[in-house]
């Protein structure tokens, strides 16, 4: 394959940014993944399908270093990764969303939001217990990133809101840009559109767009939603009890008769 | 009337994250601030500084510091009373081995030592969540108060096994020893509260702050946008001693004067402090002043309104007491997690829009 790649629409993609190498991940007896490899390029967006229980989300955790595979290597940005703690693993610029939205309930959006910045705050304890010089002048610099994240995602109206209070979309859309706070190189979303209704799944479309096209960021998503999938994605994988049953552009995806296979089910005699 | 935040505009972030951010707060802050030192040290006499302002200066260190460990990030501490006595403890070494330098310098050394130990009995908060942290800390309560009462060493090998604060002079006046003057006692009280509360809503407000709640509201969550658990956990169980710390040496040399470990520092001291923080309001620094505040008058107003006015028996008094402090513990927690502050919170809103609410 090319090292890099003008896609139909005028996106360069670039060269290999996260490479998944053999992985197998195991629960006691029960292979969540098995031998999975495939690579994520620069400035793509990067679609993982597959029926419930695939292993989607689990390949999600081995990313994000909740899971520690038993078998297989990490490559990101061209390095071998070792064995890391998720908080080291979004230290190297990987940021994601969860399923079941995992906002910090009892702080407003705002305190949310900078939260995503806490990876490039660096002023100590005592320089914070003061409130003057460093820490003031980084905090003041990092709400300016943030509200452009705010501008971004059109969230100024609930800036100062609990999250608590918030309808479902919209907790989507902070925890989203949590994410892009950090500035990430890769993000990851897990099912961005779970629950949502067609107008939330276009405005959310929007955005994941808005958000590669304009930052450049690339992003690996999870859903269920095929229209959306086959809209958004560059290339796809699709997963099936742990196994990898298709790789590639939507549209060879959408004719591999395995895949057919997976979703729709074949006929035993 | 004059509480409006309409036409109040912040053109700067700075502005926007202040303390007070509207202008009517921010005037009674500083009015309060200067009745409390300018008016209150003038009219001040002992039995006021004594039952009711020091104990609550004192209790509000300590419930400032509870606060940031349980109501900022989330972890459960009995150990409040121990803590206190490390600070105490502390105190009375430093008093007593270095005599020439200021106390004020003392405190803020107990204070330290006191970190140092809350970070080491919080090592177990990174395995263990909720109420068997609780246990484990209500472990560093019991262990430390045995160690206090048996290792002579800390009370100076005295026949009594108490400790007593020597006579010690800030700028010439005496602020320990038992010729202390009631508002000398008061204005130190005043000026370490002043401080903690100030650091104390800095830290909250700002990154560190931000990585304890983190913490606290979904670990998991914090661990993905680069909250390192260990870190965050143990400065939140060092600062919480700091504090605490503090107060424990506040309460043992200006306040006490002279302290026997099991009596000033057993459990019970835990359970108030964290009644207070229950009843003031879990994850505010106001919070941490009005349930001082509510759990240092009750006693006294009960008193008065009962004995003195009803004319009620004292021991009956006594047990009335335990059970409106039991009643209001259940109260606020089924009703009002957010206790006195959430009330002050919702009356603010109120009055925001007051007289039309549309």
């Amino acid at each position: 394959m090319k090292d890099s790649y003008v896609t139909p629409d005028g996106r360069t993609i670039g060269g290999v940014l996260m490479d998944m190498r053999g992985i197998t991940l195991r629960f006691g007896g029960v292979e969540a993944i098995k031998d999975i490899s495939f690579d994520i390029r620069e400035g793509e967006i990067r679609a993982i399908i597959g029926p419930n229980g695939a292993g989607k989300s689990s390949m999600l955790n081995v990313i994000s270093g909740f899971y520690h595979p038993q078998e297989g290597e990490v490559w990101f940005r061209g390095a071998k990764r070792p064995t890391m703690r998720p908080y080291d693993v979004a230290r190297q610029g990987i940021a994601r969303t969860f399923q079941n939205i995992a906002l910090f309930e009892g702080m407003s959006v705002l305190d949310n939001v900078m939260c995503g910045r806490l990876t490039h705050m660096k002023t100590g304890i005592f320089s914070q217990a003061l409130w003057h010089g460093a820490a003031q002048r980084e905090e003041v610099e990092n709400r300016e990133a943030v509200e452009r994240i705010i501008d971004f995602l059109e969230i100024q109206a609930i800036r100062k809101t609990p999250v608590g209070r918030l309808p479902y979309g919209l907790k989507k859309r902070v925890e989203l840009a949590r994410a892009l706070a950090a500035e990430p190189k890769l993000l990851l979303l897990d099912e961005p559109m779970a629950g949502m209704n067609v107008e939330e799944k276009e405005d959310m479309s929007r955005f994941i767009l808005d958000v590669n096209d304009e930052f450049g960021t690339t992003i690996a998503l999870i859903e269920h939603d095929m229209g959306v999938v086959m809209d958004l994605s560059d290339r796809v994988v699709v997963m099936d009890y742990g196994r990898k049953i298709g790789d590639g552009t939507p549209d060879e995806v959408r004719g591999n008769q395995e895949v057919i296979d997976a979703y729709l089910g074949v006929a035993h005699d | 009337m004059f509480y409006r935040e309409a036409g109040d505009f912040k053109t700067s972030y700075e502005a926007d994250s202040q303390t007070f951010p509207i202008k009517f707060d921010r005037y009674r802050f500083w009015a309060v601030l200067a009745v409390a030192y300018l008016v209150i040290p003038f009219i001040i006499n002992d039995y006021w500084a004594n039952a009711i302002l020091v104990p609550f200066l004192i209790y509000t260190i300590a419930a400032i510091g509870l606060n940031i460990l349980t109501g900022y990030c989330g972890q459960v501490s009995l150990g409040t009373g121990g803590f206190m006595a490390v600070g105490a403890y502390a105190m009375y070494k430093l008093m007593t081995a270095f005599p020439d330098v200021s106390v004020v310098i003392h405190v803020f050394l107990a204070g330290g030592i006191t970190a140092v130990v809350g970070a080491a009995f919080g090592l177990p908060s990174l395995r263990i969540k909720g109420f068997y942290l609780a246990v484990a800390t209500l472990a560093a309560q019991f262990f430390l108060v045995w160690l206090f009462n048996k290792v002579e060493w800390f009370y100076n090998y005295s026949a009594s096994g108490q400790i007593n604060a020597p006579e010690r002079f800030v700028g010439g006046i005496a602020v320990t020893g038992p010729n202390t003057d009631a508002w000398a006692k008061y204005m130190i009280c005043l000026v370490f509260v002043t401080v903690c509360a100030i650091v104390a809503r800095n830290l909250t407000r700002g990154t560190v702050g931000r990585k304890w709640m983190a913490i606290r509201d979904m670990d998991i969550a914090a661990e993905i946008i680069g909250v390192n658990p260990l870190q965050a956990k143990l400065s939140a169980f060092a600062v919480s001693s700091f504090f605490i710390g503090i107060s424990g040496a506040l309460f043992f040399s200006v306040y006490l004067g002279a302290v026997e470990v099991g009596e000033a520092f057993g459990i019970q001291k835990s359970f108030l402090v964290l009644f207070m923080v229950i009843i003031g309001g879990l994850g505010s620094i106001f919070g941490s002043f009005a349930g001082a505040g509510f759990l240092v008058l009750l006693p006294v107003a009960l008193k008065v309104i009962g004995v003195d006015l009803l004319g009620w028996p004292t021991d009956i008094v006594a047990h009335l007491q335990l059970v409106i402090i039991g009643a209001l513990i259940m109260f606020f927690l089924i009703k009002e997690p957010h206790g006195l502050a959430q009330f002050w919170r919702i009356a603010k809103e109120k009055l925001r829009l007051w007289p039309f609410p549309y």
